[in-house]
């Protein structure tokens, strides 16, 4: 390792392991063995074929210190609000990686919906949670999963038994305020979505302006037989910020699952979805709109795992890339043998807005099975000329125009969003990062 | 003496080293309506890109419109300013809503005017109004602009817009092309309710047809890049009989002193 990812680790380290007898050995020993794990492998460079486009160099250079949760200062629920929105229903605050209770709020979830602190999730039955808090790290290790592993103490648990539908969304607000030093979270969250069961679930990762801090977040969701939930992740960190995320999904027979993902903020975000299709009939849909400008880096790695038969995968993304941006769509569909009858297609479209935008698109289909249907398409241009000319003689200025357009390209995603309150939000931050477009409804 | 309102003064045009337009003179008053004739190739629809501010092309000679020079306006200063394109081919933009498209358009050009915005109401108001005028379902106001519509609609909208709009000068590139005889009758109705003394228009036709039904105060007759005659409507109807391969083998009536008439 060199020393630049020494004295990253080291600054690191210093919060951690913990030994607060609240752990069993069992945990410990995990964690000890996940930040040898890294101690051992140092940090991925582009050589590194799944870290071929992000870059992890800025982030080792940042003098970053562990967030403690004592050190946290008392933001309101107002403020919360304020910079993520009211999105109507559930609301978990984690800040700085720690579960929030006083800012968090049930609204009207039914009783048997469990929504609470990881920590003390754990604290209550580790042995049932162990498997799941394990297992990104035991399945494919990466630095950033075994930094998790190793650091990771709190973040939101939502488990919702069988045959229950809840309405409205539950959302959880990951907010860092690092109170002005570079600072660490790693939040760490657990979904459980039990048989039959219907739910909705938004992450929104948010920073205060200027903040310089990473976030380090695992997510785990869980759809039992039948289990059907949509997911959206809001990415809308401070631009100053670092963003690694793993969102890992497990699906059971005939559930549905559909994520969107909305990236906007942070100098270099990698979120990397994880879907296994487990049980016949599963059925998942990736959508996910990136937005890179100034000197952006938004990475969007997804791997679709086929791995029994008769599931369907679908997967739309497009990058909007501006200035000195820059934006990947890495998508990978692994077809396993016997998931005869797979059903997958992936389309990744992407505007280039400027001569220095840059995006790397990466389809992989690794097909081991017969008796399946894969496709696959990506597409990089710029805007329409002909359509800016049309604009234009209409009487809307050039600038207007081309942010029109821009709008237009982004609306077909936004048009996917189907919590309301949620998707008005994005559409008035998209409009208003594309030069104040008035929302076109 | 009328009002000139557009003229144009031995206008050039380049696409790639290729000269389209190869010195085109044209003088439109206000109120009249002047139809442009020519087989395909002629640069009709080049003259109206450039009269629009397409970008692309290598344009020399002088374009006066009420007086100013035209060539060194943006194409959306030329709009505000009242001049008005209808697409042979109007372009679909998913994603953008026609009656918003349309209300900016119409609030770019009223601010140009120095009148307030119209707002989400009151635009509704007056769109439906000038629907009517080219027999336009209402449920065209709710879609993405031009998407999925037919030819036919697609042409029904760009005249929906010039009534919106009102512009002094409407230059209408190809308006009856894909069209068949009910629609090219409500389209040309609609152009017929816009005519005004305040407002001259530019009819760039292909085919004699629709000047049946936008009867033409001058006809002109573009080939090889040149007017080759003008003259009354009277001139549509010789073509439609003689067709334009005789036009097209005249001598060139100003062999360039250059190439010494040896094209």
């Amino acid at each position: 390792m060199s020393s630049t990812e020494n004295a990253f680790l080291e600054s690191l380290s210093r919060g951690e392991p913990k030994r607060n007898g609240h752990h069993s050995g069992w945990l410990n020993e995990f964690r000890r063995s996940a930040f040898q794990w890294v101690a051992e492998r140092g940090f991925p460079t582009a050589k590194d074929d799944a870290w071929k486009y992000t870059r992890v160099a800025p982030i080792l250079e940042v003098p970053f210190e562990p967030a403690e949760p004592a050190k946290i200062r008392r933001l309101s629920a107002g403020a919360i609000e304020q910079i993520a929105g009211d999105l109507g229903g559930a609301r978990l605050v984690v800040v700085n990686g720690y579960f929030a209770p006083e800012l968090s709020s049930r609204k009207k979830l039914p009783a048997e919906v469990e929504v609470m602190s990881l920590a003390a999730a754990i604290g209550e039955d580790e042995e049932l949670l162990a498997p799941f808090l394990s297992r990104p790290f035991r399945e494919q290790p990466h630095t950033f999963t075994a930094l998790s592993a190793a650091l990771a103490e709190d973040g939101a648990l939502v488990r919702i038994p069988a045959n229950t539908t809840i309405e409205e969304p539950i959302h959880i607000v990951f907010v860092s305020d690092t109170g002005g030093s570079p600072l660490v979270s790693h939040p760490r969250s657990l979904v459980f979505v039990g048989a039959n069961s219907r739910a909705t679930i938004v992450e929104s990762y948010v920073g205060i302006l200027g903040d310089v801090y990473l976030t380090n977040a695992v997510t785990d969701i869980v759809l039992e037989e039948g289990a059907v939930v949509e997911h959206y992740k809001l990415q809308n960190e401070a631009e100053t910020a670092f963003h690694i995320a793993l969102l890992d999904v497990r699906q059971g027979r005939g559930s549905r699952f559909s994520s969107h993902s909305l990236a906007l903020g942070a100098s270099t975000a990698r979120h990397e979805v994880r879907v296994k299709l487990e049980a016949e009939g599963a059925e998942v849909i990736l959508n996910g709109l990136y937005m890179p400008r100034n000197e952006q880096h938004l990475d969007n790695p997804t791997t679709i795992e086929h791995a029994a038969p008769h599931c369907t995968s679908r997967e739309l993304y497009k990058g909007i890339v501006d200035g000195c941006g820059r934006g990947s769509f890495d998508g990978r569909i692994i077809v396993r043998p016997g998931a005869f009858k797979t059903d997958a297609s992936q389309t990744n479209k992407n505007l280039l807005l400027s001569e220095s935008a840059q995006v790397d698109t990466r389809p992989r289909l690794e097909i081991f099975a017969d008796d399946v249907k894969c496709t696959h398409g990506a597409a990089v241009g710029q805007l329409d000329e002909d359509a800016v000319f049309y604009l234009r003689s209409r009487g809307v200025p050039h600038a207007a125009a081309r942010n029109l357009l821009t709008y237009a390209f982004a609306s077909e995603m936004l048009s996917l969003l189907r919590v309301e309150t949620l998707r008005s939000r994005v559409e008035k931050m998209v409009a208003w990062r594309l030069g104040g477009v008035e929302v076109a409804v | 003496m009328p009002d000139v309102m557009l003229d144009i003064k031995d206008l050039h045009a380049k696409v790639e080293g290729r000269e389209i337009l190869r010195g085109i003179c044209l003088q439109v008053n206000a109120g009249e309506v002047h139809a442009i004739m020519g087989p395909n190739g002629s640069g009709k629809s080049t003259l109206a890109q450039v009269l629009a501010g397409r970008e692309g092309y290598d344009v020399t000679g002088e374009v006066l419109y009420e007086g100013k020079n035209l060539l060194a306006m943006s194409p959306e200063d030329r709009a505000v300013a009242g001049v008005f394109l209808a697409f042979q081919y109007p372009i679909e933009i998913p994603g953008v809503g026609n009656l918003y498209f349309l209300r900016t358009a119409l609030n770019a050009v009223r601010r140009h005017r120095g009148l307030e915005d119209l707002d989400a109401m009151d635009f509704l108001a007056l769109a439906k109004e000038r629907m009517k005028l080219v027999e336009m379902d209402q449920s065209f106001m709710t879609r993405a602009v031009n998407e999925g519509f037919s030819g036919g609609e697609k042409k029904r909208n760009e005249i929906f817009q010039m009534a919106i709009l009102e512009p002094k000068l409407a230059i209408l590139d190809e308006t009856d092309s894909g069209l068949d005889i009910d629609a090219l009758r409500v389209v040309a109705s609609g152009v017929n309710a816009l005519r005004s003394k305040d407002r001259a228009m530019l009819v760039i036709t292909h085919y004699q047809r629709l000047l049946d039904y936008i009867v033409p105060d001058r006809v002109h007759v573009l080939a090889n890049g040149r007017i080759v005659k003008s003259g009354t409507k009277d001139l549509a109807l010789e073509l439609e009989k003689s067709g334009y391969s005789e036009l097209e083998q005249q001598p060139e009536p100003r062999p360039s002193p250059v190439l010494g008439g040896a094209l």
